[in-house]
């Protein structure tokens, strides 16, 4: 037997190799009904998140009294906010154009299940920053928001009046379950393909 | 729905295609949304209030605070009744039935207003402050029916006061908690008392639960949160401050809060999250389940989205 039928490492390979071919990862040619500008929502998604990283490595590096102090934090919180609010409008349309496309049809459900999640986690992304803001606003959010976590038994371990928790939180780790997910989902858009439109056969 | 596996090359047999660059379009794109946002940031800046102090809340509204410092110490403030995960109260636990997850984890952030927010700052100030010292003595020394008396008494002459537009409390007898709360606004009109309800074991600190729930037992801070529409039945969950858009995207989470039974019901937080869980599974399930998978080909908007390929002959 070869390497590549024993060694987990072969396997993964030849997994890869079958699974994404670097033709199916970086294609040069789409089938013509990709030829519709609904489809820029999911790259114009892609390129808000970028922005939103960009500008929060940024602002994490500087921190909070930076942006509320200095003209260039401000411009740099300010550009945070309007890319925050570009990447949940583009997500919010592309999902709408998946589902009136009805884009997990021919074995592509778990790209949509994996979308709506990144969309679920995207909110509590969101969430910890508006808590991080520290200025009235999260002050609000937090105390009116206490009591529906606090319902849920959350509370105890999920302090939302507690801003050094909900920094820590919206810095690392929800931005990186949101980038290995939207990874994860890019992938499976790239091994299954554009779906075609609605009435075409799989095959 | 087919869930077998169909490779590319199958899949598109037949399919025209057309050239297609990746690697510009992402790059276009991620050009074009940093000039917008940067344009965005430049010609609309972001909302940014400056956040209230209990220096702010009692300089500005002084018998609010005085009156939400003798709640807190007579144990009436939404705080003082909670129950978890700050203390043992039950006021503001929710339940379905029997099941009530809130205290599940018992009192993970705990908070004791009476004494967090008003007797441990007091024995700080004692120290600069002989006369009370002696109060202190006298109402931690007195039975609990004589301290409600006082507190209760100075509570009212707090509320006539605020009725009437006057900036002070009537004098009359009302032991040492007339000393205690005067000496209490004092610590706040200053600024200590907001150092004070950080403090604790540690050196830093970014906890500021205690702060945001004394600030939050009094109306001074939610009539700020109101004049922003800022409240829940104002939609205030997606609201921001100024004219800036908020969490939008709470659109249907902030819905249910307008409506009953959620906007009534004593509950109404805990079943709103149930509802949203339910229905966010739902949406990620849709392509399991009949009906809503099947909407998309009874509204016609696909042939907008695929407009050529239906037009040709």
């Amino acid at each position: 037997m070869t390497s590549e039928q024993t060694s987990w490492t072969g396997r993964l390979r030849a997994l890869v190799d079958r699974e994404l071919p670097t033709e199916n990862l970086l294609p040069d040619e789409q089938p013509i009904y990709v030829n519709s500008w609904v489809y820029v929502f999911g790259v114009a998604t892609i390129a808000a998140l970028v922005w939103v990283l960009a500008t929060g490595v940024v602002l994490a590096f500087f921190g909070p009294q930076w942006w509320h102090l200095s003209g260039v934090g401000r411009f740099f919180n300010s550009m945070h906010f309007w890319s925050v609010q570009a990447f949940f409008a583009f997500m919010v349309v592309h999902l709408w154009v998946q589902y009136f496309g009805a884009g997990w049809r021919h074995g592509r459900a778990g790209t949509w299940m994996v979308g709506v999640l990144i969309f679920a986690i995207s909110i509590i992304a969101a969430f910890t920053g508006y808590l991080s803001q520290t200025n009235f606003d999260s002050q609000w959010i937090g105390v009116n928001a206490k009591d529906a976590i606090n319902s849920t038994g959350g509370g105890s371990f999920f302090n939302v009046l507690n801003v050094g928790q909900m920094l820590g939180i919206h810095v690392v780790l929800v931005p990186a379950i949101v980038l290995a997910l939207v990874v994860i989902h890019l992938v499976m858009v790239r091994i299954r393909g554009v779906v075609k439109p609605i009435g075409e056969e799989a095959q | 729905m087919a869930a077998t596996k169909i490779d590319q090359k199958s899949y598109f047999k037949g399919v025209k295609m057309a050239p297609y660059d990746l690697v510009k379009e992402i790059v276009i794109a991620v050009v074009v949304v940093g000039l917008l946002t940067m344009i965005a940031a430049l010609a609309l800046s972001s909302p940014d209030v400056p956040p209230i102090t209990i220096q702010t809340w009692a300089q500005s509204d002084p018998l609010d605070f005085s009156a939400t410092a003798a709640g807190e110490l007579a144990g009436t403030t939404t705080s003082s009744q909670y129950g978890p995960p700050y203390n043992d109260g039950t006021s503001s636990v929710q339940s379905i039935g029997f099941i009530s997850p809130q205290t599940w984890f018992g009192k993970g952030q705990p908070v004791d207003p009476p004494q967090d927010f008003v007797l441990q700052p007091l024995q700080y100030a004692k120290t600069d402050n002989p006369i009370l010292g002696v109060a202190l003595r006298q109402y931690l020394a007195a039975d609990p029916t004589q301290q409600g008396k006082w507190l209760d008494s100075y509570s009212k002459a707090v509320t006539d006061a605020q009725n009437q537009g006057s900036s002070s409390v009537a004098p009359a007898d009302y032991g040492p908690v007339e000393e205690m709360m005067n000496s209490l606004l004092a610590e706040a009109r200053s600024g200590a008392l907001d150092g004070l309800l950080l403090s604790s074991k540690n050196f830093y600190q970014t906890d500021y639960t205690k702060t945001l729930l004394f600030l939050g037992d009094g109306t001074y801070f939610v009539g700020q949160a109101d004049a922003q529409h800022l409240k829940g039945n104002q939609w205030g969950m997606m609201n921001e401050t100024g004219s800036y858009p908020g969490q939008t995207w709470l659109w249907l989470y902030t819905f249910w809060y307008q409506i009953p039974p959620f906007n009534s019901a004593s509950n109404g937080d805990l079943l709103i999250v149930l509802t949203m869980t339910v229905l966010t599974l739902g949406l990620a399930l849709v392509p399991f389940i009949p009906g809503l998978r099947d909407i998309p080909r009874w509204v016609p908007i696909y042939r907008l989205i695929w407009r050529k390929h239906y037009s040709k002959p």
